[in-house]
């Protein structure tokens, strides 16, 4: 008896490996262990056994069965591995096919880069405010230290609506509105769209953006406009972005400056991309006039502060090496996508 | 203002070669647009001597000349010039030179002439890129021959000879330093920037015998607008051209040189700033010269032919009996130095910029003269312009000087005076500059500190504050050399809940696949008749611009519809196969009895896909994704008719549009474009659009978000088919049921609309899942039913029957 169990575990072996195929397997499970398999015949027979050869029998036939079925569930999750295996190198897909879009719509580049503006200063504590576009020529001019006839708004050609209003030239015009409405400490910044009437042009429209700037408070100092504007600067343009200032004039403004930043193309040594000066125009700056503090009801004796207006098209343009004004306003779809 | 480096350096030295020149002024407040030395299109052209000049043997008119260029031997060059005698001395462009030719720099090489060699080429003064207005003695058609006013040194630079070897400075001046669109006024400059003595001596004449009394008489009527008007007379007048040195110097200052007597008009007004006038006596009726301001209707035909009507409030220089002179702008027609000239009344005055400023504007003409007299010039500029115009008329022999002169002075003579406080200053800054540096700085700049305060040199009129006198410091200290900080003091700052608003619908938009544009705020009024609105409409009521560019651009948009069409006509006309597109933007409202219109901020959408798979519910389902993260919970959607508050209604498909209420308010319109607007706007495929009022929408919106707990008890759906008249919206239904079912309804969901077999005609079948859900217990069967059971009652009071 003992031989014919292990004739019977040696057959299973052999016969197992052959196996390949979740069906077979079964078949063989109830050749070998099913109610009508070789082992159960031969269990049937225990009863003609000695007492003593009884349980050594019964506890190797157990013993073979669990070792069958042992085998079995391993030789089935070979068997599951290997079907899965190639399942799923049947499905194997090509990965350089394209892929399904997914629409995600852009910012236009204009308000990407205002929008990147307003972080770094409400980051500095300045908060955002807004004003109108069609302004009374006190708010564009006359509160700016520019009086009718000032030689200075021969160099902002004014879109007029009447006499008294237009459309404001420059957002500093917020800046008045913003001192009559608020007390000192201030620092805001505005962004908006102003006015002036040059025709289209590459680098002309006679609409365009500003963001303007203004600090209020005791102590504020020509220094501190600067370390203000280097640090946009920097974190607009990265931390080798270098600006140089220099004097110039504006109504509002004593000292005015105007604000360069180095060429990137040329590190300031002269190139074609900044006409051979190393540096590109980038915005106006400079301390507020004590007359248009005065104006505003703000003692210049007590209060400083600094103002600065950037435009936005230029730095955009910079930003992005857009080339022509002009696309800016387009809105062509083949443009819009690329930001 | 052009500047000649030449002649700046009769004034200062300031040490340093061209390109640090430019940079430090620029640094220092004079900003250098450009600078250009002259003839740099020249090159390997030298003085040569003629030899001798034979004509060519196969040609009638060329001439076969030996020329030394101070090589040793002499050059051979064939000319066609009949000008050229032997022992002239000509310009020679050598082998390998260049010079100008049609205003093109071109390569002279060695070359055959009908086979007789040629060496290079002699030159006319155009190939020098000059004209006979800077070399009088010479011929247009032919080769310049150098006269004596150039140097004859064989083989030398013909730039040097000539004196074409100076360098232009092209300075921008800002409005508040008049005094600086001069020579000496930027000689001044240098010499602070560079800290090197400026020598500018006070010009002095010696004059003959006269009074001028005698033979002119000066009255100033209008002494506010006319501060000082000096006059002075140059009898036996010499008319001839200008010698080199003067020449030259006003050439490359952009001057083109015409006789000594204009000549030095302009040298004068390049030197000092100031505008002067001459004139010939013989036209001024009754020698006596008034400035007054014009009579109404009184006329004046200007030099430059035209004849202009002058008003009151303008100033004129006027005869006896008419004006010979728009004061500061433009002289009459007679006015101008001919050749039979013989006494010349030179003008040396100051007038009124705004005055000026107006006139000029009015009249159309912006001269030379005053766009220097708006800035403001300084009466006491009078004086030395018209010592330096005498001194000149001496100086060249252009006539007889009468000792006397007339001088009405009306002006101001006070110096300003600004208090000096050099911590001020500092403080101001965010320096600390000494102050004696400040004082050296500013006396360097002419201003002189005595007892606390800073007084201005007559010629600054700008310096009236504390502000101004930190400026000029920090100009020389130099604007760089002032540290940067950070702002002191603690903020905060945040977006306003409005900012934060747009945000989100900009990233709504955004998220949505629709890409943001900019477009002008400014329209066309024709632009009303393209979107179809009607004639009557509030919304062509418009801020209008007195001055537009163009009528493209000439009044303020009341609507955003016409921007977005815009896009999409043009996106259409570039062939872009799709097209969806949003802007936040201002509308313009006039507001009767306010100075100021309104405006108020809107979402404009348009988009269109050539293959039609964009439809009017692609933009609806736009519509609600933006309403829903605007925080709109309960608004309809409703089929806008002819009662609309949107006048645009006008401009979408009657079937196709609708507008989007909010407690009864419309807060925007929706739908496909009206076939006549596509037609307008030349766009060949349907079309949809958008607008929604941000501000009113804002103010319906719930900002808040609260968390709702998850559902605990499982939800149990019904569907359910009804049948109804076609013309019944399905959102009627849906409120029917909603209000029906009450609180435990979950979700209504419409899956299906039939129309046609089994369905009666002018009817159709609307098949919705009703999904419901309680948060105390499970729902039973009997709740469900009976909640379904009520809706179909409520249904079957509006006529909609349950479909067997």
């Amino acid at each position: 008896m003992k031989d014919q169990l292990l004739s019977i575990q040696a057959r299973a072996k052999e016969q197992l490996e052959s196996i390949t195929d979740p069906k077979n397997l079964e078949d063989f499970r109830v050749k070998f262990l099913g109610k009508k398999s070789e082992i159960s015949n031969i269990l049937k027979q225990m009863g003609k056994l000695s007492p003593e050869e009884r349980p050594v029998m019964g506890q190797l036939a157990n013993k073979i069965r669990s070792d069958i079925e042992e085998s079995i569930s391993q030789r089935s999750s070979s068997i599951k591995a290997e079907m899965d295996k190639i399942k799923l190198q049947a499905e194997t897909l090509d990965v350089t096919l394209p892929g399904k879009a997914v629409k995600v719509g852009n910012p236009h580049p204009l308000n990407a880069v205002l929008e990147e503006v307003e972080e770094v200063f409400l980051g500095m504590g300045f908060d955002i405010v807004e004003g109108p576009e069609v302004e009374t020529d006190h708010y564009c001019f006359e509160a700016l230290n520019m009086p009718k006839h000032h030689p200075a708004r021969d160099t902002q050609d004014t879109f007029y609506i009447n006499d008294n209003v237009v459309l404001r030239t420059q957002t500093s015009s917020v800046q008045i509105r913003t001192m009559e409405k608020m007390k000192p400490p201030i620092r805001i910044i505005s962004p908006g769209r102003v006015y002036r009437s040059d025709a289209v042009d590459a680098t002309h429209s006679p609409l365009f953006h500003q963001i303007e700037g203004l600090v209020i408070d005791k102590g504020i100092t020509m220094s501190d406009l600067k370390g203000t504007l280097e640090l946009l600067m920097k974190r607009l343009y990265g931390e080798n972005a270098e600006i140089r200032l220099r004097p110039h004039h504006f109504p509002y403004t004593e000292p005015s400056a105007e604000v360069d930043l180095m060429c990137f193309n040329c590190q300031g040594k002269g190139c074609s991309m900044c006409k051979g000066e190393g540096y590109v125009e980038l915005l106006g700056a400079g301390m507020v006039h004590p007359k248009v503090l005065e104006g505003c009801g703000i003692d210049p004796e007590v209060y400083s502060g600094f103002a600065f207006g950037i435009g936005l098209e230029r730095i955009t343009m910079g930003r992005y090496s857009i080339n022509d004004m002009r696309l800016l306003y387009e809105n062509d779809m083949r443009f819009l996508e690329q930001f | 203002m052009d500047l000649s480096m030449r002649w700046l350096a009769d004034y200062v030295d300031c040490e340093c070669d061209i390109k640090r020149f430019c940079a430090d002024m620029t640094m220092s407040g004079s900003k250098v647009e450009a600078y250009e030395a002259e003839g740099e299109y020249l090159s390997n052209v030298v003085v040569g001597k003629v030899l001798s000049s034979e004509p060519h043997p196969d040609s009638d008119h060329m001439f076969v000349t030996m020329v030394d260029v101070g090589e040793g031997e002499p050059v051979q060059i064939v000319t066609g010039a009949q000008n050229v005698n032997v022992g002239d001395y000509v310009p020679v462009a050598k082998h390998k030179s260049t010079v100008l030719h049609e205003g093109k720099t071109v390569k002279i090489t060695k070359g055959k002439l009908r086979g007789v060699a040629s060496n290079g080429m002699l030159c006319s003064l155009a190939e020098l890129g000059l004209t006979v207005n800077d070399f009088p003695y010479a011929i247009e058609a032919g080769i310049f021959i150098l006269g004596d006013d150039c140097d004859k040194t064989v083989g030398m630079d013909i730039k040097e000879a000539i004196g074409f070897d100076d360098t232009k400075v092209e300075f921008e001046i800002t409005s508040n330093r008049p005094d600086c669109m001069s020579v000496i006024g930027l000689a001044r400059e240098a010499a602070a920037t560079f800290n090197a003595p400026l020598n500018v001596k006070k010009p002095e004449f010696k004059g003959i015998d006269g009074n001028i009394d005698d033979m002119l008489s000066v009255k100033v009527e209008n002494t506010e607008l006319c501060p000082r008007y000096m006059a002075g007379i140059v009898k036996n007048v010499r008319t001839k051209p200008s010698p080199r040195w003067l020449r030259e110097r006003l050439r490359a200052c952009g001057v083109r040189p015409i006789n000594n007597f204009v000549d030095i008009t302009n040298f004068v007004m390049l030197e000092y700033g100031h505008p002067m006038h001459a004139f010939d006596l013989r036209y001024v009726d009754g020698t006596s010269i008034v400035v007054r301001n014009a009579k109404a209707g009184e006329k004046i035909t200007t030099l430059d032919g035209t004849e202009r009507e002058l008003s009151e409030e303008m100033l004129v220089i006027a005869d006896a009996n008419k004006p010979v002179a728009v004061a500061g702008v433009m002289g009459g027609e007679y006015s101008g130095i001919m050749d039979d000239t013989t006494t010349v009344v030179f003008e040396s005055a100051c007038f009124d910029g705004a005055s000026v400023r107006t006139t000029a504007k009015k009249l159309g003409m912006r001269t030379e003269a005053s766009s220097r007299y708006e800035k403001g010039l300084n009466p006491n500029n009078c004086y030395d312009a018209l010592m330096r115009a005498f001194q000149l008329v001496e100086e060249l022999d252009a006539g007889d000087v009468v000792a006397t002169f007339a001088d009405v002075d009306n002006g101001e003579k006070a110096h300003k005076t600004v208090e000096f406080d050099a911590k001020w200053i500092n403080d101001f800054l965010g320096t600390d500059i000494p102050e004696s540096t400040m004082v050296e700085y500013l006396t360097r700049l002419g201003f002189e500190v005595k007892d606390g305060m800073v007084v201005s040199p007559y010629y600054r009129i700008d310096i009236e504050c504390k502000a101004d006198v930190a400026e000029e410091v920090a100009r020389i200290y130099g604007y760089n050399n002032i540290p940067s900080t950070i702002i002191n003091g603690v903020a905060k700052a945040q977006r306003t809940p409005k900012q934060k608003f747009e945000k989100k619908i900009k990233n709504a938009m955004l998220a949505m696949g629709v890409n943001e544009i900019s477009t002008f705020s400014f329209i066309s009024p024709k632009y009303f008749d393209k979107i179809n609105l009607p004639a009557d409409s509030k919304l062509r009521n418009t801020v209008v611009i007195t001055n537009p560019l163009g009528e493209d651009t000439s009044v303020m948009r009341t609507t955003i519809l016409p921007s977005v069409c815009e896009v999409l006509s043009r996106n259409y006309n570039f062939r872009n196969a799709e097209c969806a597109v949003f802007e936040l933007g201002n509308e313009y409202i006039p507001v009767e009895d306010e100075v100021l219109p309104v405006e108020p901020l809107r979402l404009g959408i348009g988009m269109y896909n050539t293959d039609n798979s964009v439809d009017f519910f692609t933009l609806k389902g736009i519509i609600e994704g933006v309403l829903d993260k605007a925080g709109a919970v309960e608004y309809d959607i409703e089929r806008a008719d002819s009662n609309c508050t949107f006048d645009e209604v006008a401009s979408f498909h009657p079937g196709r549009v609708a507008v989007i209420k909010i407690d009864g308010e419309e807060i925007g319109i929706f739908g496909e474009l009206h076939p006549d607007v596509l037609d307008n706007y030349s766009i060949g495929t349907r079309a949809y659009a958008a607008k929604i009022n941000i501000p009113e929408l804002m103010a319906k919106a719930n900002v808040e978000k609260k968390y709702t707990p998850l559902p605990k008890f499982p939800a149990t759906t019904r569907d359910i088919s009804v049948v109804c008249d076609d013309s019944i919206p399905v959102a009627q239904i849906e409120k029917a049921i909603k209000k029906a079912v009450g609180k435990i309804l979950e979700k209504i969901t419409l899956f299906d609309v039939y129309k046609g077999k089994q369905i009666e005609e002018g009817k159709k079948s609307v098949s919705y899942s009703i999904s419901m859900r309680s948060h105390e217990g499970t729902l039973t069967d009997e709740q469900a039913d009976k909640a379904m059971e009520k809706a179909l009652k409520a249904l079957s009071e509006m006529d909609i029957t349950l479909r067997m």
